[in-house]
């Protein structure tokens, strides 16, 4: 199990490194961290620290993904909980209790979006593009337009703070994973999702409750996307409706392909999908190390969207399926592969 | 069954009508023609960058990239009139060669490699707007007398309305791709394609041509409301029309036309686009509501419509099932 693990990320892992060993080339000093103030510091635990929203998101959208699905509100639902916890530390909370609001709105949003898609059969780019274009509307109509500050000790702690020495937003997105993870592969949840993903009618006949399970997910979704609005809104220490988490649901897309899951839905890897978000979060910051422009930053994403979507199209895996089949010793190992007809044989 | 297609058409123009009646009646100023030639200079750029997004859409698929192409178009344009001194004319042409080349690659892409079209057009998206920073960061302000020349061109109706240019140039596209939709076989493609695109391929549809030519249309007529965007703000600025793709998506939306694919009109699209710039010139005239309630009312919208595309959807199966079941009893 462990190794079959493994193997499925090892591309991932091997990506990783690379981007990482590239980090360290433009700056010596990356791999360093030192304990300062009782907090670590470095790039590396930067890296991760950074990451924090792109792999909490990383983890809903996968499973949402797995289901054949696609959550476009999570950045409006992150503007939307930072609102919310926001305007109730203001009002007087405790912040335990903006946190939970915060969740509770990500939670209703989700559901939306899962009766949407489970009851009323809309497809998921429709139904989450609603609340994504109505999302940061409502947001700010909840701080009034303005960026709301707060200068709660315990809510900003949850952005900026520290836990044993490392910052919260790690811990956060480690236990939610694990927790998520857990949950999906100890018991038999993670096999349904994937076979909803793969055909939802015979999913259906085989007995599986396929709209409780995509609400389920949608749902999850929701709730990962309001913590990560709350860490975002805790880390400026104020809700701004405008741009929290703006364009966020493309990292996290992103971060769920590089992470070698197919937007077909079906099999997935939630730990593949958060090595994808902290390979962003890595290129993001060999960019930042090496002094380039910035501006050089969407170009090198879409090109490594593009790279990867030319390794996972099925036509090109299938050539590429072909050519190792007729190489020799691995069709011992492999069925025969069909007749090969004239034309794939030009193409191989 | 033409009077189920039709009919999201029939009420996106009733909306539009009821809205544009209701808003008279409170503000009776909003009748006037100024208001309606400004509806059409604003919206422009949007208009015509939805009627590529129809196309895209009656296909069954998607473009995410359009808002980039429009900055990248506006970027590309002040930087070789600042830079250059080639004529604006040769400077658009050479912006509608790059942005149509660049649809059309993605649409190769989508179709050789059998990628979905979100995720490919996502791509292009982060690469048209990384090449519109890498191009100039900051606004680009354009000053050609040619560009002086257009913008004065317009002609005003009585009451003060000024119709310019860009609003023309809007209808003439509509009509254009009205023409190209329903009178030419690659019109017909698209339909075919968008109603699905293994029964259009057993009928000897060409997929590959009709894909690319598709994503080339979108990609081009972003292009061209990139150039009316220019002609618009006159400057060119990469972080320009963010969110553009969203809107032309909900007017199409809002328009009548399925998502699915297949099934929908250009002149939905066009009522959509006025059903979105009345709500903007609603809340300007209003003057106490503020600007994010466009975006919630354009999201109630969207899921009205939506809504009612799913209605019509089962009261068409349930009517053919009622009619199989009546057959099979006699």
């Amino acid at each position: 199990m462990m190794k079959s693990t493994l193997k499925r990320v090892m591309p991932q892992i091997i990506i990783l490194a690379l981007v990482l060993a590239a980090n360290f080339l433009v700056f010596r000093g990356f791999f360093h961290v030192e304990f300062q103030h009782g907090r670590l510091f470095g790039n590396l635990i930067d890296v991760l620290n950074r990451g924090a929203p792109t792999a909490l998101l990383a983890t809903g959208m996968t499973l949402v993904i797995a289901t054949r699905g696609i959550d476009l509100s999570v950045g409006a639902v992150m503007a939307i909980a930072g609102a919310v916890a926001a305007s109730a530390v203001v009002g007087g909370a405790h912040w335990t209790l903006a946190v939970l609001l915060a969740l509770a709105a990500g939670a209703a949003c989700g559901l939306w979006n899962g009766v949407l898609v489970a009851i009323f059969r809309i497809q998921p780019i429709v139904a989450t593009l609603v609340l994504m274009v109505a999302g940061r509307g409502i947001g700010q109509l909840l701080t009034e337009g303005a960026i709301l500050t707060f200068n709660d000790p315990g809510l900003i702690r949850l952005g900026a703070g520290t836990i044993a020495a490392v910052p919260t937003p790690i811990w956060i997105w480690i236990a939610v994973a694990c927790v998520v993870g857990l949950v999906i592969r100890r018991s038999a949840l993670g096999l349904l999702i994937e076979a909803v993903g793969i055909n939802q009618t015979s999913s259906r006949l085989a007995g599986i409750n396929a709209r409780v399970l995509l609400i389920a997910v949608y749902l999850v979704s929701g709730l990962c996307a309001a913590l990560a609005g709350v860490i975002v809104a805790a880390d400026i220490k104020g809700a701004d409706a405008n741009n929290a988490g703006l364009w966020m649901e493309l990292d996290a897309i992103l971060a769920v392909v590089i992470g070698g899951n197919s937007l077909l839905g079906g099999r997935f890897s939630i730990t593949a999908s958060l090595l994808g978000a902290l390979i962003i979060q890595g290129v993001n910051s060999l960019i930042l190390l090496s002094g380039m422009p910035v501006e050089f930053n969407l170009v090198i994403k879409a090109l490594i969207i593009i790279a990867i979507l030319v390794i996972q199209s099925p036509r090109v895996r299938h050539s590429l399926y072909l050519l190792r089949a007729s190489t020799g010793p691995v069709l011992r190992e492999r069925p025969k592969p069909a007749p090969r007809t004239p034309q794939e044989e030009g193409q191989s | 069954m033409s009077q189920s297609t039709k009919l999201p058409l029939y009420i996106t123009l009733a909306t539009f009508v009821l809205a544009f009646v209701l808003c008279a009646a409170q503000y009776p100023a909003m009748a006037s023609t100024r208001v309606v030639a400004n509806l059409l200079t604003d919206n422009a750029f949007l208009g015509i960058t939805a009627v590529g997004m129809t196309f895209v859409i009656l296909s069954g698929g998607i473009d995410l990239s359009v808002g980039s192409v429009i900055a990248f178009t506006g970027v590309f344009l002040a930087v070789i009139l600042r830079d250059t001194s080639i004529h604006p004319l040769v400077a658009f042409a050479l912006v509608l060669l790059i942005t149509t080349g660049f649809g059309a690659a993605m649409g190769g892409i989508i179709h050789y490699l059998e990628m979905p079209p979100f995720i490919v057009t996502l791509a292009g998206m982060f690469l048209m707007r990384g090449l519109a920073y890498v191009l100039s960061t900051e606004s680009v302000p354009i000053t050609h007398e040619f560009y002086d020349w257009l913008q004065s061109l317009y002609w005003k109706a009585p009451g003060g309305g000024r119709f310019r240019l860009t609003g023309a140039l809007m209808l003439l596209t509509y009509v254009a791709a009205m023409i190209v939709l329903h009178r030419t076989r690659f019109g017909q493609n698209v339909y075919a394609i968008g109603g699905s695109a293994q029964t259009a391929q057993l009928m000897g549809v060409p997929r590959a041509r009709t894909t690319i030519g598709i994503y080339a249309v979108s990609g081009g007529l972003a292009g061209l409301a990139g150039i009316v965007y220019t002609l618009y703000t006159s400057a060119g600025y990469s972080l320009a029309t963010v969110g553009v793709e969203l809107d032309a998506i909900a007017a199409v939306v809002i328009g009548g036309t399925l998502l699915s694919g297949g099934s929908g009109f250009v002149a939905g699209t066009f009522f959509g686009i006025l059903i979105m710039g009345l709500i903007q010139t609603y809340i300007v005239f209003d003057g106490t509501l503020s600007s994010w309630w466009t975006k919630i009312v354009i999201g109630g919208l969207l899921f009205a419509f939506i809504m009612l595309q799913k209605g019509l959807g089962w009261a068409t199966t349930a009517r053919i099932r009622l009619l199989t079941a009546s057959d099979a009893r006699s």
